[in-house]
């Protein structure tokens, strides 16, 4: 698929795939800027207020409506981490034009739409209203508490945050209770002015229409927005595991205990470490799979995740509390088995069929093309599709073993029941 | 085959019954590189009484995921291994209604789709598998009943129904895993795994000749009996509980409302498009309730609400995070009687039905949204890429008839779930 990536002006870029098979077109515009614990908390609270009301649509029910007449068009707000940069904007759905009923054109409207709410908001006296910056503090600060009714996901989260203590990658990706309540509709408004001109920005657009028409219609939808020396997307830092892992546990009351490991992985033959982690944990012909979950029956779920900008892999696992040493040392030994090269060539084998079918099938989504180009634009790491295969292809054995050995225990973090005993 | 063009959503669907009953149904989907086969028996957590050889079997509650499970073993290995050797990552659900099994793949297709038709319609369990199995799926139950989302909807079933098998968590509990055996679990697959029960949907660009005689040659050539299934007597309409309140380890409490329909069996599509027009007109995200309920601080972002249909089940529901649960609900039913008495804004209701149109035109994005809806539209009679026609014959009053009749207090129930700090101050 030809994808078109230009610079519109300094910092802007515009990335389009011209894709006929789709229902619907997608727009996306994303502000990037280096994670920092000042600028979490209203990086993740602006798109909210943004997403309540514009000069037009004052409020959500207008906006609604002015969605419902594009064809029940979707638009969310996005708030996202890639590598240590945190990312938010706007994604826009909707249907292609073919399908209109009265065949009206919705991409022009759409992007105006998107660049009303990221340029154009509802404002009072030169700041947000007030109400809907309560009102989404409120929600946001909602959101973080929720971040406990998932346990599955407040381990993860809560091992990186201890793991990566001090580094950009362990700071909460919303931010805290604290720094969102410190926050007002004057403060939030400066954010807003600052971060128009200083964030490094990425246009996305996949659909049927014709590469000028949307740049057009973007153009269109983006007047207005201010120039300004934009920051580039930092490079994450690899940071070595202590001498001794770090164990952490906290208790609650819940029925299934969490395990979850945190590894420094630093290697820098970054393909093979894909495929090492697919093979130690990261698919169901995994080593974590089969032995852990059902040789042994340990767990529910256990499984690893390769963060390839930050160079770690983590490990989550939902079992029994009394299980925990022996799911630990399990998980330790399967790890030790493909450091040591001890895998079947069908393991690997079906480990680079696995991503390989992944890499290719992204085509067939335009949400996940537009992460992915995300993701390349945040890391700067622009991989051609067929040679990035090519490669995968080529991993030998040993490559993998050699990058499971840059593996290091860094944290353990347990999440027990009441009245356990470990 | 039979070849259906659908010009207003631009879809061309291909179907065939094969001479041992199993439905076949193909969806072209010219410039993608992936392909889908979704492999689904009529089958799920509420099956749990049916009739097979003149015998009523009364199964345990959780056996048709048990199965799922336990599908996937087969006599030379495992399917799933097999399958993700192949780039091929296989997956598999239960619903109440359906038990499904599906992969996606970009190469090596037609081996997959062998892999996929064999291991699902060849049983090989042991009691050594059996018993193996039983601590993984205690696990996934705990880790379910941990689960806010689950949990109040589960409680709301409960509340609305007396005796509707809906009220059964799918994967049934602990304790009723417990006497499911290699046995029970032959019988299940006896019952519903026959061809003449199932159907088949692969969506991609494949060769529908070769999708037929691969099906033809893998799956056994008896259709088998048709069942005969117990979901007990209909209920009436009034609610079994009024409200339920559960104390879990969560931030925010949180809600969901139900409103119990008539399930009838004329027309199911027809009257789910309606009770999900009805439900965004009155409570979704353009609706004035919406709006004046998140002003006042009263819903957030998580509310929703949608209509949902079951065998002898129909229900409107909605809730989300809230802390004045008994508020919102009552102001859910102010306005639906506020619509049934001034009537639905004919301008607005054009908007949501324009807007409803291009949702479901949007989901057809998904190869899996394709998939279920054609098994779902299959088994329970009906056409899901026949929307755009339904849409045009649903009118206004249609939608007023709905609310003045549902939205009811003799048919509520409330499903509420509060922080344990707060449940034991």
């Amino acid at each position: 698929m030809r994808t078109v990536r230009k610079e519109l002006s300094p910092g802007v870029f515009f990335n389009y795939i011209p894709a006929k098979k789709f229902k619907n077109g997608l727009l996306s515009v994303q502000l990037l800027m280096p994670i920092s614990a000042e600028t979490v908390a209203p990086g993740a609270l602006l798109p909210a207020v943004l997403r309540r009301g514009t000069e037009r649509c004052r409020d959500m029910r207008a906006l609604s409506c002015a969605l419902d007449l594009l064809y029940g068009a979707g638009l969310s707000y996005t708030v996202r981490k890639k590598g240590e940069n945190q990312c938010f904007g706007f994604l826009m759905s909707f249907i292609d034009d073919q399908y209109a009923l009265g065949g009206e054109k919705l991409l022009e409207p759409s992007a105006d739409l998107l660049g009303e709410v990221l340029l154009r908001p509802a404002t009072e006296n030169g700041a947000f209203l007030p109400a809907y910056v309560d009102g989404e503090k409120d929600n946001l600060t909602d959101a973080i508490r929720s971040i406990l009714d998932d346990k599955r996901d407040y381990a993860d989260k809560r091992l990186i945050e201890e793991m990566c203590r001090g580094e950009r990658y362990g700071i909460p990706r919303l931010g805290t209770e604290e720094a969102v309540a410190a926050l007002d509709s004057a403060a939030l408004y400066d954010f807003y002015q600052r971060i128009l001109m200083t964030a490094h920005m990425e246009l996305f657009y996949c659909g049927s229409a014709e590469q000028e028409r949307v740049e057009d219609a973007l153009r269109h939808g983006l007047r207005g927005l201010p120039h300004g020396e934009r920051v580039e997307p930092t490079r994450s830092i690899r940071v070595a595991a202590p001498a001794q892992p770090r164990y952490l546990d906290e208790t609650m009351d819940v029925t299934q205990g969490k395990l979850s490991l945190g590894f420094r992985a630093p290697a820098e033959d970054e393909h093979a470490m894909l495929l090492a982690n697919l093979v130690f944990g990261g698919y169901s012909n995994s080593k974590l799979f089969l032995n852990v979950r059902e040789k042994l029956s340990l767990c529910y779920y256990a499984s690893s995740a390769y963060h390839r900008s930050k160079g770690i892999v983590t490990v989550s696992s939902g079992i029994e509390f009394a299980d925990y040493q022996r799911a630990h040392d399990e998980i330790l030994s399967q790890l030790k088995a493909v450091q040591a090269g001890d895998f079947e060539p069908r393991e690997l084998d079906g480990a680079k069929s696995v991503l390989i079918n992944a890499i290719r099938s992204r085509e067939d989504s335009g949400m996940r093309m537009e992460e992915n180009t995300l993701g390349q634009a945040a890391t700067g790491l622009w991989e051609d599709e067929e040679t990035l295969i090519a490669d995968l292809q080529a991993v030998t054995p040993e490559r993998v073993a050699a990058a499971a050995q840059s593996m290091a225990l860094d944290t353990v973090y347990f999440l027990k029941g009441e009245g356990d005993a470990k | 085959m039979t070849k259906t063009e659908y010009p207003r959503i631009g879809e061309t669907v291909l179907t065939e019954t094969l001479p041992n009953g199993l439905r076949v149904v193909i969806v072209p989907k010219p410039g993608y590189r992936k392909r889908y086969a979704f492999f689904t028996t009529r089958y799920g957590g509420m099956d749990m009484r049916f009739k097979l050889d003149g015998v009523w079997h009364d199964t345990p509650a959780g056996i048709a995921h048990y199965l799922e499970h336990k599908m996937f073993d087969t006599e030379d290995g495992d399917a799933m291994q097999a399958l993700s050797l192949n780039g091929a990552e296989p997956n598999a659900f239960t619903a109440n209604s359906m038990t499904a099994y599906y992969f996606d793949c970009t190469e090596h297709f037609e081996e997959n789709l062998r892999v996929l038709l064999s291991f699902v319609s060849v049983p090989y369990f042991t009691q050594e598998s059996v018993d193996k199995e039983r601590g993984i799926i205690a696990q996934e139950i705990r880790m379910t009943e941990d689960g806010p989302d689950w949990r109040v909807y589960k409680n709301l079933l409960a509340c609305l129904y007396r005796s509707n098998p809906a009220r059964v968590p799918i994967a049934g509990t602990v304790e009723s895993i417990q006497e499911i055996t290699p046995e029970t679990l032959y019988a299940c697959h006896k019952a519903f795994y026959a061809p003449s029960n199932m159907l088949l949907c692969v969506v991609g660009n494949v060769d529908a000749d070769t999708v037929l005689s691969i099906a033809n040659e893998v799956l056994p050539a008896e259709p088998g009996e048709p069942i005969e299934r117990d979901y007990g007597a209909e209920e009436e309409l009034s609610v079994f509980q009024k409200s339920m309140t559960f104390p879990m380890e969560i931030a925010s409490p949180q809600f969901l409302v139900g409103f119990k329909c008539p399930a009838g069996d004329d027309d199911l599509f027809r009257q789910s498009l309606i009770g999900e027009l009805a439900c965004d007109i009155l409570l979704g995200d353009s609706s004035p309730l919406f709006m004046r309920l998140y002003d006042e601080g009263l819903i957030n972002g998580s509310f929703g609400g949608d209509f949902d249909q079951l065998p002898g089940v129909a229900y409107l529901f909605a809730g989300g995070e809230c802390k004045e649960p008994e508020k919102v609900s009552q102001a859910i039913m102010d306005e639906a009687a506020r619509l049934a008495r001034e009537g639905v804004d004919e301008t607005f209701y054009q908007q949501i039905r324009r807007a409803n149109f291009g949702a479901s035109l949007r989901s057809l994005g998904s190869f899996e949204n394709i998939a279920v809806g054609m098994a779902d539209g299959y088994f329970r009679g009906f056409d899901p890429y026949r929307f755009p026609e339904v849409y045009d014959s649903i009118t206004k009053a249609d939608i007023e008839a709905f609310l003045r009749e549902n939205i009811v207090e003799e048919r509520r129930a409330i499903s509420m779930l509060v922080p344990k700090s707060e449940a034991n101050a």
